[in-house]
């Protein structure tokens, strides 16, 4: 066995202790930050679940058709789509959907600025890396326990387990992006005087779009890997038929709710994957990929 | 004539677009390390082994004369390209003073910098560097929007920018849909678009074809006779460097070899390096025949040519007549030129004759 070279149990309590300190004495206070968060959630939930399913059929084939402007797209989601009606999946298919849309939401705000803010200095950089393998390799389950302690079991906790894994890609994308856009067009537009803004609203950002879009796109596809998991802490939706699934052996339950999360995944996949062909063919990028 | 120009330092006459004095530039961790080093006498080659720095620019000084098209020749990795974006500051000198139309650029504020890169020196570039996401026309018109030209107006100015370069039609194509040539086009207008006084042209043709290349060549000489713009024009193509150059400078290792007119440089080069460059070039479309020809007051000649003509263009008429006229703007005689003449400034260098 490996010799105890100092006694880690201090160490171990203070945490401990420290944490239920934060949750006796700061838990409002947390759950009131977190507050925007939940109704950002409530709100796109209420929505999805209001919108007759016609209409949502209509709005996300229509989406599919402007993406790719062929007939295929829509059929297929067309297809998904009824597979979660016939299923009875519906209501939380748009749960799902609703956790999925406001984590992806959530994360481009916060992820495409530390992106920018990563490509403009290397200090930067080689500090938030480290922090990002963090995000991804950590299991989930380390950092969704304080989470629930924190907030309580609910869809705050679930949300924010799905943002910080499911926001790293988005920010290494647009790092990338940004970083890769030729030098001679950056020169170009310094020798015209452009100051910083400019070249990053005006060359860099349409430039890293097409990269940016396929981080957005494995935004989406983490945060749908991750349902399961957050409906343990009460995300409901897909995920919660799938454990029920699990917990009363009832492989039909879990299979078809967990196809039905294949068919989500399928949706958005192909939707933000095809913006992205689509916007570098425009941009031009297309041959050089 | 082969001399470098005379240097005083803080006397920089007014009439001059751009002067750079003992314009330095080494890459590095330390340049000022480095450059101590180099003023303490070592050479280029000693300072590059002892501390890893390399040695861009070895005090160049350069004055060039508003107006005018000034050529900058050298091979690859002469410090060319590294000069060239000296006079914008888009590299920063290691010492040395750059003035341009009077103003030093290197005491600029960055917002000083960016104001006179907005509005005084316009840049084409080798590999053109146009926004791939942007149409011909906003192209063209990015550098009135970065200056914050109404959009009606910069439309209008590109529109008629396109036009002169030829390029009309092609407004709301995307620079990937045109051809290498039409894209320099594309690159050309955008400069011209900002009516700058001082245009710099980095190896601007040398990614074109021979022909296309030509093309370009004969059409920015004639924009600078109608514009006058004083234009900054770097090469590796001493051909190149002949036709469009009113003076020539001669880079090499970072350093200025020589500087002059493209006869002097043809008939009269100072070292062995630039000899061999001329030995490879077409002297014929080199030299002038004014700068050949008997001056003074003759019996006018049956035929004659301008006093911009190379030998070239008067070759053909020695097949009927002995001495061929050389007139001014104003169609008088100011010399005359014999087939003799020609033939002895071409051979002048050749080895193995004479």
């Amino acid at each position: 066995m490996f010799p105890e070279l100092i006694d880690t149990r201090p160490l171990r309590r203070a945490i401990d202790d420290g944490l239920s300190w934060i949750v006796r004495n700061w838990g409002s206070e947390f759950e009131a930050a977190a507050y925007p968060l939940l109704m950002l959630l409530k709100a796109i939930e209420d929505l999805l679940i209001a919108t007759p399913w016609w209409l949502i059929m209509a709005i996300l084939a229509g989406i599919g058709w402007l993406a790719t402007r062929n007939w295929k797209l829509p059929l297929i989601i067309l297809l998904s789509l009824l597979f979660l009606g016939v299923m009875d999946l519906w209501k939380d298919a748009m749960t799902t959907m609703a956790l999925m849309i406001s984590a992806t939401i959530t994360a481009i705000l916060v992820s495409i600025p530390a992106g920018v803010w990563m490509s403009r200095s290397l200090h930067v950089r080689n500090i938030v890396t480290p922090v990002l393998d963090l995000m991804q390799t950590l299991p989930s389950f380390v950092y969704l326990i304080p989470t629930v302690m924190i907030f309580g079991p609910g869809k705050i906790p679930a949300l924010i387990a799905t943002i910080v894994y499911a926001a790293p890609p988005l920010v290494r994308l647009t790092d990338l992006g940004l970083r890769s856009v030729d030098p001679a067009v950056m020169e170009a537009s310094r020798a015209f005087g452009t100051n910083p803004r400019q070249r990053l609203f005006g060359v860099q950002i349409p430039l890293a779009l097409p990269t940016i879009l396929a981080g957005i796109n494995q935004t989406t596809m983490m945060a749908l890997a991750m349902v399961v998991i957050a409906s343990m802490i009460g995300a409901g939706g897909l995920g919660y038929q799938v454990l029920q699934g699990i917990g009363r052996l009832e492989v039909s339950r879990g299979l078809f709710a967990g196809l039905g999360i294949v068919a989500l995944a399928i949706i958005f996949d192909r939707v933000t994957q095809s913006f992205g062909k689509q916007l570098q063919g425009r941009i031009g990028l297309a041959e050089v990929r | 004539m082969n001399a470098m120009p005379d240097i005083k330092p803080g006397t920089i006459a007014s009439e001059l677009a751009i002067a750079m004095r003992n314009v330095t530039k080494i890459f590095g961790d330390n340049p000022k390390g480095a450059l101590a080093l180099l003023q303490s006498g070592k050479s280029k080659t000693e300072v590059q082994a002892e501390t890893n720095h390399v040695v861009g620019l070895d005090k160049v000084s350069l004055d060039i004369a508003k107006g005018q098209i000034f050529v900058v020749m050298g091979l690859s990795g002469s410090g060319k390209s590294t000069l060239i974006r000296h006079v914008n500051r888009l590299i920063e000198p290691t010492s040395g003073e750059i003035v341009v139309n009077g103003v030093d650029v290197l005491k600029m504020s960055l917002d000083q910098l960016r104001t006179y890169r907005r509005t005084q020196v316009a840049m084409v570039f080798q590999k053109f560097g146009l926004m791939p996401h942007r149409s011909v026309i906003d192209n063209v018109a990015y550098g009135l929007e970065v200056r914050g030209v109404g959009k009606a107006e910069r439309l209008e100015t590109a529109a008629k920018w396109i036009e002169t370069v030829g390029l009309s039609g092609y407004e709301q194509s995307r620079p990937r849909q045109l051809s290498g040539g039409q894209q320099q086009r594309v690159g050309l207008a955008r400069a011209l678009a900002l009516d700058t006084e001082i245009i710099l042209m980095d190896e601007a043709f040398s990614a074109l074809d021979p022909l296309i290349r030509s093309g370009m060549q004969d059409q920015l000489i004639e924009l600078q006779k109608t514009l006058g713009k004083t234009i900054l024009f770097i090469t590796h193509d001493f051909d190149e460097a002949l036709k469009i150059g009113d003076r020539i400078a001669v880079l090499r290792d970072g350093a200025v070899q020589q500087v002059g007119k493209p006869e002097d440089i043809v008939l009269r080069p100072a070292n062995e390096h630039i000899e061999e460059f001329v030995r490879e070039v077409n002297k014929a479309r080199a030299i002038h025949v004014r700068s050949i020809m008997d001056r003074g007051e003759y019996d006018p000649c049956v035929a004659s040519v301008s006093k911009d003509a190379r030998c070239e263009d008067v070759l053909p008429l020695f097949a009927e007549h002995e001495w061929v006229g050389v007139i001014d703007e104003d169609g008088r005689q100011i010399g005359r030129i014999t087939a003799k003449q020609v033939i002895k400034a071409l051979a002048r260098y050749t080895p193995g004759v004479g």
